[in-house]
């Protein structure tokens, strides 16, 4: 990707963002109440694009020799040492570190 | 008035501080190792300032030029803000010219609070809410930096880092899981129990990984969006009704405990 393409990418990216911010507001000024379809998807989507960005991480794995066996063995440590001292922090740093090891070692 | 405010805002940013400068150095730190200057970082943080979004978008600068997939993306990724929106309206009413800044600066960790938090009768709302937004739009940008910069003094095998990203999600993933428990009881399956946010989680999970699998890892993200559109519209009866029941059930094994 040029430098040029890079700019229109994250001012693409930038206009996307905003346009989500921005529209409700637009959309419905001062007190117009938005319609129930609307606000049954707001209580639904945001647990959903979750489960579909861990999707989005794993996608190139699942294709590879080892099919995301790294990835699989750092996701479960994350589950379980997030289960064990419940911070946030300390499950990201700890399970990219492990992931780390294992596909400069073990999966190298 | 302005000190007040700030005064009142400081302490809940706080722990967010911790939490965005941690992140955002791993993310100007993936980027530089990536080979980018400290400038992409620490312009897309301030820029785009939507976290999830800017990760995603260290994969969209290094895959092929596909502007209107990178647009698309950005609206899905970032749908949510949508409904933070919604839920704003009214707060966010006759802040003057600060309203477009506080629209603009509403990430998840800014919403939570002004959502959330009442300020003391005696501050200004509209500064408070101003204060909590432009803090947190500084502790991410100064991590986004200091990880970009950072990355050319230490020198270390960087293998696996972009994992951060996969990392961040799994555990966003697992804290709502964990939060929706104490939702109403929706279904018990096999003695487990599921709350309609749970239930929303597996279909964004289901519908995202049955898509990867038919149409390959390039071309998977807009039918998972549209995919998991279309189950949530033709599930609405569904979850609806069931949301009654879901609270006559709560309400029995309430009476039960009681008992």
């Amino acid at each position: 990707m040029t430098t040029v393409q890079s700019i229109i990418t994250i001012a693409v990216v930038v206009l996307g963002t905003l346009t989500t911010r921005f529209l409700p507001f637009l959309i419905f000024p001062e007190n117009k109440k938005p319609p129930k379809y609307i606000t049954y998807l707001g209580a639904v989507l945001p647990f959903a694009v979750i489960g579909l960005l861990v999707v989005f991480c794993l996608k190139e794995a699942v294709f590879t020799k080892l099919h995301g066996l790294p990835e699989a063995i750092a996701i479960l440590f994350i589950v379980l040492l997030h289960k064990w001292k419940k911070n946030t922090l300390l499950s990201i740093a700890g399970g990219t570190i492990l992931y780390m090891v294992l596909v400069q070692t073990v999966f190298a | 008035m302005k000190t007040k405010a700030l005064k009142a805002a400081l302490p809940y940013t706080l722990p967010i501080c911790v939490g965005f400068l941690f992140l955002g150095m791993s993310y100007g730190f993936l980027m530089r190792s990536k080979g980018f200057s400290f400038t992409y970082p620490m312009l897309m943080s301030f820029f785009i300032f939507a976290g999830s979004m800017e990760f995603v978008t260290v994969n969209l600068l290094l895959s092929a030029f596909n502007p209107l997939y990178a647009f698309f993306l950005a609206l899905m990724v970032n749908a949510r803000h949508l409904f933070y929106g919604i839920s704003m309206l009214h707060k966010y009413r006759n802040t003057g010219w600060k309203k477009p800044y506080l629209i603009y600066g509403m990430c998840d960790e800014s919403f939570t609070i002004n959502c959330t938090v009442t300020p003391p009768e005696d501050v200004d709302k509209g500064w408070f809410m101003f204060f909590v937004t432009m803090l947190n739009q500084i502790y991410w940008v100064a991590g986004a930096t200091l990880g970009g910069l950072l990355g050319y003094v230490i020198h270390f095998d960087t293998t696996g880092i972009e994992f951060v990203m996969t990392a961040l999600f799994v555990v966003m993933f697992i804290n709502q899981w964990e939060e929706s428990k104490s939702d109403l009881v929706r279904r018990e399956i096999k003695g487990i129990r599921l709350t309609s946010r749970h239930i929303s989680a597996l279909i964004g999970l289901g519908c995202s990984a049955l898509c990867l699998v038919i149409f390959g890892s390039k071309d998977f993200i807009l039918p998972a969006m549209a995919l998991i559109i279309l189950t949530f519209t033709a599930v609405r009866k569904r979850f609806e009704s069931l949301e009654v029941k879901e609270e006559t059930i709560n309400e029995r094994i309430e009476a039960e405990v009681e008992e």
